[in-house]
């Protein structure tokens, strides 16, 4: 009976599983001429899983969730929150790859196998209540992560892209593991729920460093300042498409653990973390600004305005309360849709050889060539740098709220501030494609699918967006509520 | 006009238009432009001829729970009844000052222009404390956008610093206004403005709103992106600049710094004075020496802004409704004479003064119109700025003599800079032979500049129609900040009116001297 429950409790991974071995079989006999095929399935499998949670979600029965496979997998409205993000987020980037290997001819089935397993590692990882399982979702995400970085396998930039992700990715994860071992070992569990009881008397020195490399480690996975470095190279390195998947659902999923990890098991010592999340915050955004100003390919503006995103997630983070919470599942949700958008323009600036064009300078005057394709990215900008009355705002507005609720009115009046430093970089793409002249580089594109997600996005972005306060708003309390119902 | 979301109504209908602007060619995108904002113009007389003086403080309210954690509740006052209308009448302006020197991308141009009319209006209708950012905010892309592209030589930088000047001002009242919302648990301005929050915190409220509205103000010595922007917009960009978004500054001080945070304000009187009198003062003697015509105006606005900051912080009737009038006749006024430079620029291209002269020679119905609103902007009486230059000094006068003298030079200094401007303009010889074969008004220009030619003199010569509306708000607003208003050294004591008449004869005399006249008056009374 238990087995049942739990295999119900946990059934988008094994969807997505079952149908990612499956696929697999049909890469292995078929070959690559099945690309194409394999993608719809893999989406129609991510939609089904989507469908799922969903259900998790809104229905009544699930509302407290519940404990699968011995209390170290939890389904609650967090989870599934977040699962659902990812895996739209997954759906979106794979919908508009497969035109993108279009000119090269390097797409290969294996693409959207690895993404379901992908995928299936982060819904483990967002679900995990024990540092074993969050540890082997992570490492089934990161694998997957590995290899599409350097999917590309002609291109030298690719390459060096995969091996640096997985030489830094490694150290994370071993830093990770360092902390976990020390957690382990001061409060002698590796479940959340143990842990936290551990803690509860006060916390030792060596619980103590365990927290600090595990929040490390996170901050490695999450790319926050001051273990950023890597970010810059694998986004520019990898394919496009990859590049938007990195930006976009591992980055949820890392910042959901890092939620989950530092509210339950560790919320209970919040003071200890607290300043170390408030660091980090104000690091990102201040380095992801600054960074971004000097350069000019647009993959590594845009991976530096990640950076300087994650910043204002933490400050949600940094008020450890269930508003906070709420706040950055919200945030993270409207980042989503701004990211995705942006790394589809990325992909539809292509000349007319159907080259990929990468310089931001060759955006000039897109306004005249391409009006639409212009006001989308105008919008993206605009909305990543958090100016009314595009949604980008409506998150950092609740992100600074709760950081005010909180009483750290300090901290919201700095990280504010330093938005403003965000708002010049942003500014250059809008100037560049609406003041320049045209540098008529970049050739239409007529790809259905990629102005069906941008169009999407777009609409999310745009002031239509506000439209979506009141769900969002519920469903991201109720998941935030979730976290919080254990304590 | 019971049940009709008016106000509403009035954002839809740029709204819409500017969507449709995007798709239209150049010819069409002018016609529709012009035909939404002479709706608009057509809703607010609307609007102005049923509000109800003396009704209640709100009205046109209008709430709907479209949102969470803020509302989108519209409604307005009388002071924000005149701003809107001022915004609506300066828009037509607007479009026809750009029909014919606008013929690129003239679709994107309007769309812009109506975007900016709607938040305009958002801002002055908004009773939402969040929605009120919002419109707020907003208002900095398409400006950016009109600046940018649209703009003269140097417009990069000058868009830039606008749109970073301003940001930075912005955020941290975003801060303050989330803290008072936690603090007192409503985003609904009207409940925010009769909540008394701690003094202590009133301080740091205070500074927050004050470095977003001086900044768009401008005050000294944060004005320094005004002339850039004014200079390198083009001229309907400078017309709603001048005219309308400084105002949003003053707004701001009437509507938040002011009714929320009384005493706040009273502590920092002296820092307002301060700053308003080095304003007045330096940027009229830079207004002197400017050789852009365009500049010159900027620096102008920047010392009428000054007294308008001044009046607002006299703590008095006269001082706030003086303001009111101050913001209202500079927005006709210096919007007109933005107009004026345009006329002339579209011909010549350039703003250089000395590239002019004698004007009144070959352009006597343009120089007649310069010269009605280079007085005006003087402070002629029989014009709106001796109005608003009289009121808001007799109020500053109560707080400080010192701050009113100072001030009243900048008047004197006033004259000096426009006058002058006008002389090596509109008069003397005719140095230029390109200047001297400029052409007269056409009928378009006409249509620009007559209304608000008749709006200046009607406010000059009957302020009571302006100033009726927002009588009792700012009599409601005086109210509100009598317990923390500053003792002035003026101490002014009311004096004994008289029973009689002003002009009435002592009786002794009046039989005398006037027997006849009174004489005759009954005898060819009744019979």
């Amino acid at each position: 009976m238990d087995i049942v429950n739990s295999l119900a409790l946990s059934s988008p991974e094994i969807l997505l599983t079952i149908s990612g071995l499956i696929l697999l079989m049909v890469c292995a006999f078929v070959g690559d001429k099945a690309a194409r095929i394999v993608t719809i399935l893999a989406v129609a499998a991510l939609f089904g899983a989507t469908a799922i949670t969903a259900d998790f979600l809104t229905n009544p029965a699930f509302e407290l969730g519940g404990d699968a496979w011995a209390g170290i997998y939890r389904m609650d409205a967090f989870g599934s929150f977040s699962k659902i993000l990812i895996y739209l987020a997954a759906i979106g980037c794979l919908i508009v790859t497969p035109k993108f290997f279009d000119a090269t001819g390097e797409y290969r089935p294996e693409y959207p196998v690895l993404m379901l397993f992908g995928a299936v590692g982060m819904g483990l990882m967002v679900s995990a209540v024990d540092l074993m399982t969050l540890y082997m979702g992570l490492e089934l995400t990161s694998l997957a992560s590995y290899v599409l970085a350097s999917f590309t396998r002609s291109d030298d930039r690719s390459a060096e892209a995969g091996l640096k992700y997985f030489v830094l990715g490694a150290l994370a994860s071993g830093i990770l593991l360092y902390g976990m071992s020390l957690v382990y070992g001061f409060t002698g569990s590796t479940n959340y729920i143990g842990i936290r009881v551990a803690l509860q008397d006060g916390l030792s020195t060596g619980a103590l460093f365990g927290i600090v490399f595990v929040l490390a480690g996170m901050a490695f996975k999450i790319a926050a300042v001051p273990f950023h470095m890597w970010t810059p190279d694998v986004y520019e390195g990898a394919p496009t498409p990859v590049t938007a998947f990195f930006a976009t659902a591992p980055k949820v999923a890392a910042i959901v653990i890092m939620m989950r990890i530092a509210l339950d098991p560790f919320g209970g010592q919040s003071d200890a973390w607290q300043q170390i999340v408030i660091f980090a915050a104000l690091a990102s955004i201040v380095v992801g600004a600054l960074g971004a100003i000097s350069q000019d390919n647009i993959k590594r503006l845009l991976a530096y305005s990640s950076i300087n995103n994650v910043g204002f997630i933490l400050i949600g983070l940094a008020a450890a309360t269930e508003a906070g919470a709420a706040a950055m599942l919200v945030y993270l949700t409207i980042y989503v849709a701004m990211s995705l958008g942006s790394f589809v323009v990325v992909m539809m600036m292509r000349d007319a050889d159907g080259k990929q064009v990468e310089e931001i300078s060759k955006l000039g005057g897109l306004s005249r060539s391409q009006p639409w394709l212009a006001l989308c990215m105008a919008m993206m900008m605009l909305s990543l740098a958090g100016i009314p009355p595009l949604f980008g705002f409506w998150g950092k507005l609740v992100v600074f709220q709760a950081a005010v609720q909180a009483d750290m009115v300090l901290l919201a009046a700095l990280g504010i501030a330093a938005s403003v430093i965000g708002a010049f970089y942003y500014l250059k793409i809008v100037k560049i494609m609406y003041f320049d002249e045209p540098a008529g580089v970049v050739a239409p594109s007529h790809d259905t699918a990629r102005w069906a997600v941008l169009a999407v996005t777009a609409l999310i972005v745009s002031p239509l967006g506000y439209l979506l306060i009141v769900p969002l708003g519920a469903l991201a309390s109720r998941a935030a509520a979730a976290l919080f119902f254990i304590i | 006009m019971d049940g009709f979301p008016i106000l509403s109504v009035m954002l839809a209908v740029p709204l819409v238009a500017a969507v449709l602007c995007l798709f239209l060619d150049a010819n069409g995108a002018r016609w529709t432009a012009l035909g939404a904002t002479l709706v608009n113009l057509a809703l607010g007389i609307g609007l102005w001829l049923s509000y109800e003086v003396g009704g209640p403080q709100w009205q046109f309210t209008e709430r709907a729970d479209l949102f969470a954690g803020f509302s989108y509740a519209l409604g307005i006052d009388g002071i924000a009844l005149m701003l809107i209308v001022l915004s609506v009448f300066l828009m037509p302006a607007c479009i026809l000052a750009s029909w014919d020197s606008i013929q690129k991308r003239v679709g994107e141009y309007m769309a812009a222009f109506l975007i900016m009319e709607l938040l305009m209006i958002g801002v002055f209708a908004a009773q939402d404390m969040l929605l009120f950012y919002i419109f707020f905010e907003a208002g900095l892309i398409p400006m950016y956008l009109i600046i940018g592209i649209w703009g003269g030589d140097n417009r990069i930088y000058a868009s830039y610093k606008f749109f970073l000047y301003t940001l930075l001002g912005s955020v941290l009242m975003l801060i303050a206004m989330l803290w008072m919302i936690n603090e007192a648990g409503t985003t609904d301005i009207p409940t925010l403005m009769q909540y008394d929050f701690p003094p202590a915190a009133q301080t740091w409220l205070w500074l927050a709103f004050f470095a977003s509205f001086a900044v768009k103000m401008p005050m000294w010595p944060v004005h320094t992106w005004l002339p850039d922007a004014h200079v390198q917009a083009p001229t309907a960009g400078s017309v709603i600049l001048a005219g309308v978004l400084l105002k949003m500054g003053g707004y701001g001080f009437i509507r938040f710094s002011l009714p929320m945070f009384p005493e706040a304000s009273a502590q920092f009187v002296w820092l307002i004075l301060g700053l308003s009198m080095v304003a007045v003062v330096v940027t009229s003697l830079i207004a002197l020496v400017q050789h852009d015509m365009k500049k010159l105006i900027a620096y102008s606005s920047v010392a009428h802004m000054a007294i308008v900051t001044a009046g607002l912080f006299a703590f008095n009737v006269q001082g706030l409704e003086g303001a009111m009038i101050m913001m209202l006749s500079h927005g006709l006024v210096s919007g007109a004479l933005f107009l004026c430079v345009g006329i002339i620029y579209d011909q010549l291209h350039t703003r250089e003064i000395d590239r002019y002269g004698g004007l009144s020679i070959n352009m006597p119905k343009y120089a007649i119109f310069f010269l009605l609103f280079t007085m005006a902007s003087i402070g002629l009486p029989g014009t709106s700025g001796f109005v608003a230059e009289f009121l808001s000094l007799a109020g500053i006068y109560e707080v400080s003599s010192l701050a009113t003298f100072v001030l009243t030079t900048g008047i004197i200094l006033g004259a000096g800079y426009m006058l002058y401007l006008y002389r090596r303009v509109a008069f003397g010889e005719q140095k230029n032979a390109d200047a001297a074969a400029m052409r007269d008004l056409n009928l378009r220009e006409w249509f620009m500049l007559g209304p608000i030619a008749a709006a200046v003199l009607w406010m000059g010569v009957y302020p009571e129609s302006f100033l009726a509306p927002m009588r009792a708000d700012i009599a409601a607003l005086d109210a509100r900040l009598a317990r923390a208003a500053p003792e002035g050294d003026a101490k002014l004591v009311a004096g004994e009116p008289l029973t009689a008449a002003a002009n009435a004869m002592p009786d002794g005399e009046h039989g005398e001297g006037h027997g006849d006249d009174h004489g005759d008056d009954n005898s060819e009374g009744p019979e």
